[in-house]
């Protein structure tokens, strides 16, 4: 079952659709026009011209991911550039939202760089870099694209993350994740070795092919494998006991930008991660699921009561979102697709509210973004109404409070694991859902509170402010009418299930 | 057809948006012409429906309004149902209530919250009307709760006095109670049939087991105790006099109270499953009758007797359900708002020119100042006493017929019950206009005076329908009066041995005979004394002790519960728990927190650990 190399003096040049990696082409090549742009600009490229080419880049990918979406419609989901690419409904879907995300993170971040008197395209050149690399994940269909798609993200963040040169803080996270980051990559790659010579594939079709046709009577090699490429995974998504790293890198990290990578890491690498354990290691699910099981407890019950000790509203959320990261995972454990599904919906849902966010703690945390304890918040909403409710609102989202998308995600996923069986899991998930509504609870009333506190009343910037409204409208409106999203999702399933 | 039935219910609600706009920019007047206008209208639209309908073939039509719930398999639409039941409701409903509405112009002349009355008095009429004409359960549901509502906000209209507001509470809390009831029915019926319109509830009612039908009945029953005040909820209705007078006599007389009744009788399909459910009925109407029948021997206030003389009335209308007469129920509803209106109408005439008085001890010799409420009050008094010819007569003596065929002890209840009502109207009416004068205190010497022609107008008239009333059902033509019009939307009646003329002749004569005694009786006894301890004794005049024994087993017990759920459950055990749970769970995340050191080497062995566990693990499952 070995493959030979074949030796060949031409180089044939695989079939390429390219409808399917056109997303990927806009936004890097929209950041290689930033790039040449300041080199070659005799006067420095100025915020709004920056932020409007990623705009305009964002806005693109949204219009392609439409046709997309028609192609598969009518041709149905299909493979390019010799395997190594899918075009399915998940893939598409996961695409809009990292471009949604890009977008609004990228209006957040003009407002803050214009604050901040940061000039120059470096910011939004390093996030379509990223964006790029988190719609590979997406689209990936082999360990080896996946794995150059996560390096093509996590590079652009690392230095994302060292962005604010004025806070020592925000270098030593960069350092910290970059260090980590390195160590699992690592770790990433030798689990997709150990896999390759277990299957004799990095493709996933072929190794979820392999798989089905054959019995192995060693898989310790196998299992090595997917084993690291499980760690590999957690790091990203910084599931318990590999998300150590986050809470000091989302506190270090300037604040948009630490919006930005709760949004588009998460799509990628759960994206990646669907793909690698349900198509290609479907058969392998008895193995996977009790390691995911111990991932899920762990993750949402540490997540939800550390989270609780927080005084600092960064490190709250990036609790949250480990929390949150242990609920996504759930979809994935059900490993119906339904639980697909529900992670997708949960993924589309959870990355504009997380952005409006941080777009708000962005705001509240003023120059220099210092001014994040969650005391700063006291009051909000008796001195400016609109902000402080929609800062409920995200947080009641988070919640999981009913009216709000949040809600419907949390019971999705907790509905897919119950149909399978895992009514113990869900049970453990809901009580980490209570434990954190302590915290999201305590946040949201501190809003209200009316003792007087000495605030400077916060300036709400134009385009900040329309990323807030349209994360508060999308809560809202998934809300209270999930329906459509919903269909959406189950609609976006995967190419290979087994 | 369709517009103009669909006009009957939508008029009221017409005119409550107009006066809730435009209220702030009408005279008191011209709210008060704007409200009886829209209801005579209705009337108007109701009399065209009944004209419509009496030409039709198929005497049933649904008018779609639009489709209101539809989820999953309970798809409810708001539709209308015109049938005979449908409409003969309809008609004496806005009839009624458009005389009720004319009458208050002039009885809350000069009230503070004027307008306010009669946003509710419309809104009310819109709720009834959507209760009789709904095509199904649900919607009569919310027309159930719409009368309820409104008849808690007017029961408590002068809520600055404490008594109407506990008055306006009870009413509500004891209909909740019956709320309940038609909850559970809708809700067993929809399980077990799978619609809840009634047509399509009455075409699977023939699947329906007996013990399912009889829990159906009794749960309809427990409903129709609430609104229509039978034993065991009846006394929230005494209470409800606190309202102003022609709240009392539209809703707690002519209309709201018969809704029970009307519920029983639109279900009668599903009551003729069920001989059990149907004898329980019988039993709560005529034990009903008779208790509130002797409780109104010992009332001192005017409104209180008139209260529970249509508790037992109602009574009178749920034993012709029980024993199946139900076209005697509905003629005994129709005449008893024609009679009852005129007597609380009346009263209200007389509590009017004595400046708001109601103990009967201070009236006495009103014949005299009051010389159209006087004669009105008259024929009032002849009708609910059953004497012929009057309307009371008649619709009384079809109920008694009827029962006397079914069960001959509810009969003789029902005949004592008789006798008891005749005395206490009796004993009512010579207190009122005959005898002393007494009230020279009230009126600080003057002499009372007549109401205006907006309040005797609606008195005259219903005086003309006390005395002709009867005509809508003679006995010897019931195939083309009321009782055949209604007979189509009933469930299967068992038919009556064809009486001999004879012993229906007999049975006229016992009722002759019953309300002639109680008339004697009273005026004889009564022509000569304003009080009595021997007469009214202590134990009816306080209602059988009725309100004190559901204080003792349900009201304090309740309490105490209350007490103990806030003082130890509460605090201590759900409170306690909850602390304790923060606590724990915050000590243990502390632990957890030491482990993030902010140290680079501490997470990536951390990470080497979990990693290392996890090929363990699987190495394990290997071998």
């Amino acid at each position: 079952m070995t493959t030979v190399p074949v030796v060949s003096s031409s180089i044939t040049i695989p079939s390429i659709h390219y409808l399917a990696i056109l997303p990927v082409i806009i936004l890097l090549g929209a950041s290689v026009v930033l790039v040449f742009a300041t080199a070659l600009v005799r006067t420095k490229v100025t915020q709004f011209v920056a932020s409007s080419v990623t705009v305009a880049a964002s806005v693109a990918v949204l219009v392609v991911t439409y046709f997309q979406w028609r192609c598969l419609d009518s041709s149905g989901p299909s493979t390019t550039i010799a395997h190594a690419i899918v075009l399915d409904g998940f893939s598409v879907v996961a695409t809009g939202v990292v471009a949604v995300s890009l977008l609004m993170a990228t209006l957040v971040a003009h407002d803050w760089a214009l604050r901040e008197r940061i000039v120059g395209a470096e910011y939004q050149i390093l996030a379509l870099a990223a964006s790029a690399g988190a719609v590979l994940m997406t689209q990936a269909n082999d360990l080896v694209v996946i794995f150059l798609g996560l390096e093509i993200l996590s590079l652009g963040l690392y230095v994302l993350v060292a962005f604010d040169r004025h806070r020592h803080t925000s270098a030593e996270a960069a350092l910290k994740y970059f260090l980590l980051g390195g160590f699992a990559s690592a770790i990433f790659i030798y689990g997709a070795a150990l896999v390759y010579g277990a299957t004799g594939s990095t493709n996933l079709s072929t190794m979820s092919y392999f798989l089905a046709s054959n019995v192995l009577t060693h898989p310790g090699l196998l299992y090595a494998g997917f084993a690291l490429l499980i760690v590999g995974f957690s790091f990203k998504i910084a599931a318990v006991p590999f998300h150590l790293w986050s809470p000091d890198v989302y506190e270090g990290a300037p604040t948009p930008v630490t919006g930005f990578m709760a949004s588009i890491v998460k799509v990628g690498a759960f994206a990646a991660f669907v793909r690698v354990l349900i198509s290609a290691l479907g058969t392998q699910i008895d193995t996977w699921r009790p390691i995911l099981w111990v991932l899920v407890v762990l993750t949402t019950v540490v997540g939800a009561s550390v989270a609780l000790l927080q005084r600092n509203a960064k490190r709250m959320l990036a609790y949250s979102s480990i929390n949150h990261a242990g609920f996504i995972l759930l979809g994935i454990w059900a490993g119906t697709t339904r639980g697909v599904a529900s992670t997708l919906f949960y993924i589309v849902t959870y990355a504009p509210t997380v952005v409006a966010t941080f777009a708000v703690v962005t705001l509240v945390g003023g120059l220099g973004d210092e001014n994040h304890s969650i005391g700063g918040y006291r009051g909000l909403a008796r001195r400016q109404p609109w902000l402080g409710a929609s800062m409920c609102v995200l947080l009641l989202s988070q919640l999981g409070a009913p009216l709000t998308s949040g809600f419907y995600a949390k019971y999705s996923v907790l509905a897919s694991t119950i149909d399978v069986g895992g009514s113990p899991l869900a049970l453990i998930a809901l009580l980490s859902a209570a434990i954190a509504a302590c915290f999201y609870l305590r946040w949201s009333s501190a809003l209200y509170s009316d003792e007087p506190v000495e605030a400077t009343r916060i300036v709400v910037p134009l385009s900040t402010g329309i990323v807030i409204g349209v994360g508060v409208a999308m809560t809202l409106v998934f809300g209270i009418w999930p329906g459509p999203l919903v269909t959406l999702c189950q609609h976006a399933t995967l190419l290979f299930t087994p | 057809m369709a517009h103009v039935s669909t006009l009957i219910v939508i008029l009221p609600l017409l005119g409550y948006l107009l006066v809730l706009i435009n209220g702030s920019r009408l005279t008191e007047r011209q709210i008060g012409y704007v409200a009886t206008g829209v209801v005579g209208l209705s009337f108007v639209a109701s009399v065209v429906t009944f004209v419509l309908l009496l030409h039709r073939h198929s005497r049933q039509v649904t008018v779609h309004l639009f489709n209101w719930i539809d989820v999953g398999t309970l798809h409810v639409p708001a539709a209308l149902l015109i049938d005979p039941l449908s409409i003969t409701m309809c008609l004496f409903v806005t009839g009624i209530s458009a005389l009720i509405h004319l009458y208050s112009i002039g009885y809350m002349h000069g009230e503070k919250d004027y307008k306010k009355f009669f946003l509710y008095l419309n809104l009310f009429v819109f709720s009834m009307l959507t209760l009789v004409l709904a095509n199904n359960l649900v919607l009569t549901f919310v027309g159930w709760e719409g009368v309820g509502v409104c008849s808690y906000w007017l029961v408590s209209y002068y809520f600055d006095r404490d008594s109407a507001s506990s008055a306006g509470k009870k009413a509500f809390i004891y209909n909740r109670v019956g709320d309940v009831g038609l909850l559970l029915a809708m809700f067993l019926l929809f399980s077990r049939t799978g619609t809840l319109t009634y047509v399509g509830v009455f075409a699977r009612a023939g699947s329906l087991s007996p013990t399912v039908a009889t829990l159906v009945v009794l749960a309809l029953l427990l409903a129709a105790t609430g609104k229509s005040a039978q034993i065991p909820l009846f006394n929230w209705l005494p209470d409800a006099m606190e309202g102003p007078t022609p709240v009392s006599a539209l809703i707690h007389a002519a209309t709201m109270v018969t809704a029970g009744v009307y519920l029983l009788v639109r279900m009668s399909p599903v009551l003729a499953i069920s001989s059990s459910g149907r004898l329980t009925i019988a039993i709560i109407g005529g034990v009903t009758a008779f208790v509130a029948a002797t409780i109104a021997t010992s009332q001192k206030d005017i409104k209180k007797v008139l209260a529970f003389s249509t508790v037992s009335q109602i009574g009178y209308m749920v034993l012709a359900v029980g024993v199946g007469a139900y076209a005697a129920a509905i003629f005994l509803m129709v005449s008893h708002a024609f009679f009852k209106a005129l007597l609380f109408l009346g009263s209200g005439s007389v509590i009017h020119a004595l400046n708001g008085e109601q103990d009967l001890r201070k009236m006495g010799a009103l014949q005299r100042f009051l010389p159209l409420t006087f004669p009105t009050f008259l024929i009032g008094w002849l009708t609910i006493s059953g004497v012929p010819p009057f309307a009371g007569f008649w619709s009384k003596g079809d109920v008694l017929t009827n029962v006397f065929e079914h069960n001959k002890i509810l009969w003789v209840l029902g005949v004592v019950t008789a006798i008891l009502t005749a005395y206490y109207m009796s004993r009512l009416f010579v207190l009122t206009f005959r005898g002393t004068e007494r009230f020279r205190e009230v009126t600080h010497g003057h002499d009372p005076h007549e109401s205006p022609w907006v309040m005797t107008l609606p008195l005259v008239v219903l005086a003309v329908l006390s005395v002709l009333g009867g005509l809508l059902d003679l006995p010897w033509i019931h195939h083309d009066s009321l009782a055949g019009f209604l007979s189509s939307t009933f469930g299967y009646v068992a038919p009556l041995h064809a009486q001999s003329t004879l012993s229906q002749y007999g049975l006229a004569a016992v009722d002759v005979a019953a309300a002639l005694i109680g008339l004697a009786a009273a005026i004889s006894i009564w022509r000569s004394r304003t009080e009595d301890e021997r007469l009214t004794p202590a134990f009816l005049e306080h209602v059988w002790y009725w309100d004190d024994f559901y204080d003792a087993t349900i009201g304090r017990p309740l309490e105490e519960l209350a007490v103990f759920s806030d003082v130890v459950v509460e605090d201590e055990v759900i409170d306690g728990g909850v602390m304790g749970l923060a606590v724990g769970i915050s000590r243990s995340a502390e632990s957890v927190r030491k482990i993030q050191s902010g140290f680079v080497r501490h997470y990536a062995l951390a990470m080497m650990l979990g990693t290392a566990v996890l090929v363990v693990f699987l190495v394990a499952r290997v071998s």
